[in-house]
């Protein structure tokens, strides 16, 4: 086994391990911090990837943003300490299904992956003697990310598309948050 | 090549032992596997051992400024080991955790607290080649670990069972969560300038230092880093008369020794962070690439200690500020953030985004950074216009606003109290 085949290893185990934790704790707060974990582990399996800017993005808005909103969640809506709920409720039935099609659905999208691997395997043994074209290319793998959001060619319009969307999110929160008029009075 | 120990102590003082131990055993994995391991040995003991300096020279510079002594007794007429005293004191008392704490949590967050503030050090540039790791995504690291720090306050404050932990916990939170939005929005403008996030090349894009080209960014970076660290006057974490010492009223011992620690450390990096982003880190005239006799080059040595000067001027802001400054209240410590420092912070973006296209490619550097220190300047002078205007109009109106305002303030409180209420 190579190196990387333990760290992937570990980092699998680490992520289903805490992943299960989630479900099965009847503390809801030791569930978030379990999936604060789930997360952790995910952005290891990104680094591992040679993502590192997912995984960066992955500790800065799971861990650091949506975590803290879900702990904050539970903080307001609960009774704050010895919070135990059943880890089970009674939608077995149709969380099977949803989990059925959903295995179904990513081991198709792995096995179309599978038939493409080999080509992009071979793209980069054809590279081995890299040219010097090619070598910033890949070593700013970030500088191309944020090149294919703005290209016309890439991906500029569900770019544009998101950046609209959460504009309208921050607008509609600073309208929720303004004081009404009538209130103003009273 | 064989050893030979001059050329050993020649490297050992140019700061490049592993570059010159490949060159005598060769480029073999375990030596950089050994370097690798020295290096994190290195930084993180010196994290940890800088701070009974820093909190010794806090005391005593706090202390000057009071017009008090400070520390004069352990260690001699300067107090030098007086910190030396308080750790073992630390080290030495009763490990307790509360009755109804949970214990995961509790034991939790002042490890994670620790261990973020080390982490955020491997994208330092000490000197050139004298850095943890040089990743491409090094500012972003930075910004990513220490949003994800936040959640060990969280965890104190919750795992403490104590009302004023946890209402210190939420402050905290609120404060570090809105003042990252500035502070990310201020390291863009260095950042679109040296076009990279990588800490080195930043450093390297820096012939004219970023403050005095993008003074604007670097006054928000440095509010908001005030901020993020809970210094004066944002030490709204710990207002002793309103929430006794916030989220680490229940640590004892060591474990709250740790969240001091960590404190202290984030505070000497965002002080090297400042020195990087905005002072030009390392690099002072080409003293970096000085090499002395032919083939010692010193320079690295000589960096290192520009970038221990600069990091300490700005740590001496700090504490300068913490010495002079008033603690803000809870409100305008948010008002201030989304109302000023997000708007200023993007509408300085967008203008030295535009004008870094607009100006001609083939206008010399100096041309370059003076239209941009002009834009900033300008815009640093509409801003406190803008402030002028308003703050004036507020004080010229009638009483019947100033009462329509109480009034508000009061609305709002019942508002909060009715969804406590409600939440219950």
């Amino acid at each position: 086994m190579t190196t990387d085949q333990v760290i992937f290893i570990i980092l699998s185990v680490f992520t289903l391990g805490t992943a299960l934790l989630v479900v099965t704790l009847r503390n809801l707060f030791h569930a978030a911090l379990a999936l604060m974990a789930t997360f952790l582990g995910v952005a290891g399996l990104y680094v591992m990837l040679d993502a590192g800017f997912l995984a960066a993005a992955q500790l800065l808005v799971y861990i650091g943003a949506i975590s803290i909103l879900l702990i904050f969640a539970i903080m307001m809506t609960r009774r704050l300490m010895n919070t135990t709920e059943s880890a089970f409720n009674s939608q077995g039935g149709a969380s099977l299904v949803t989990a059925v099609i959903g295995f179904l659905v990513i081991a198709w999208a792995v096995s179309q992956f599978s038939r493409v691997l080999p080509q992009v395997v071979q793209k980069q043994v054809d590279m081995k003697p890299m040219s010097p074209d090619v070598i910033p290319y890949i070593q700013s793998s970030v500088a191309a990310m944020g090149q294919a959001f703005v290209d016309p060619n890439g991906f500029v319009l569900p770019f544009e598309i998101a950046s609209v969307l959460l504009l309208a999110g921050l607008i509609g929160a600073i309208i929720v948050a303004w004081p009404k008029a009538e209130d103003e009075e009273s | 090549m064989s050893f030979n120990i001059v050329e050993f102590l020649k490297s050992l003082v140019g700061l490049n032992v592993s570059e010159y131990l490949k060159t005598v055993v060769g480029d073999q994995a375990w030596v950089n596997f050994v370097s690798d391991v020295l290096g994190v040995v290195i930084i993180s003991t010196f994290c940890l051992l800088i701070v009974i300096f820093l909190i010794w020279l806090e005391r005593k510079v706090i202390a000057r400024m009071q017009d008090r002594i400070g520390p004069n007794r352990v260690g001699g007429r300067y107090g030098l080991l007086q910190t030396v005293a308080d750790v073992i004191k630390l080290l030495i008392k009763e490990d307790i955790t509360p009755a109804g704490a949970d214990k995961v949590a509790y034991w939790l967050a002042p490890f994670l607290t620790v261990i973020a503030a080390l982490l955020i050090w491997a994208v330092m540039p000490f000197a050139p080649g004298v850095i943890g790791v040089d990743l491409d995504i090094g500012v972003f690291y930075v910004l990513a670990i220490s949003s994800a720090s936040v959640v060990a306050l969280l965890l104190a404050g919750w795992g403490s069972n104590n009302k004023y932990a946890l209402l210190g916990a939420f402050r905290s939170v609120a404060q570090l969560v809105s003042y990252e939005v500035p502070m990310i929005l201020a390291l863009l403008v260095p950042i679109l300038l040296a076009r990279s996030m990588s800490t080195v090349d930043i450093v390297r894009a820096q012939t004219v230092p970023f403050i005095f080209v993008v003074p604007l960014a670097a006054v928000i970076f440095l509010i908001s880093a005030l901020a993020e660290t809970g210094r004066t006057p944002f030490d709204l974490l710990e207002a002793e008369s309103e929430i006794v010492s916030g989220f680490h009223v229940e640590y004892g011992g060591m474990k709250f020794g740790m969240f001091f620690l960590a404190e202290f450390v984030n505070t000497l990096f965002m002080s090297g962070f400042f020195a990087t982003m905005f002072l030009g880190g390392y690099r002072f005239f080409g003293l970096e690439n000085l090499v002395v006799g032919g083939d010692w080059a010193i320079g690295r040595l000589l960096s290192l200690v520009v970038f221990f000067v600069k990091m300490f001027a700005v740590y001496f802001v700090f504490i300068w500020i913490r010495g002079t400054w008033p603690r803000v209240r809870v409100d305008q410590i948010l008002n201030f953030n989304w109302k000023f420092l997000v708007p200023l912070s993007l509408a300085l973006i967008l203008t030295i985004a535009v004008l870094d296209k607009v100006i001609p490619a083939d206008a010399g550097i100096y041309a370059r950074s003076s239209i941009l220190l002009l834009a900033n300047l300008l815009l640093a002078m509409i801003a406190i216009e803008i402030m002028r205007t308003v703050a004036r109009r507020k004080r010229k109106g009638s009483s019947v606003d100033a009462v329509l305002d109480v009034n508000e303030v009061e609305h709002h409180t019942h508002d909060a109290h009715h969804e406590v209420a409600a939440a219950h």
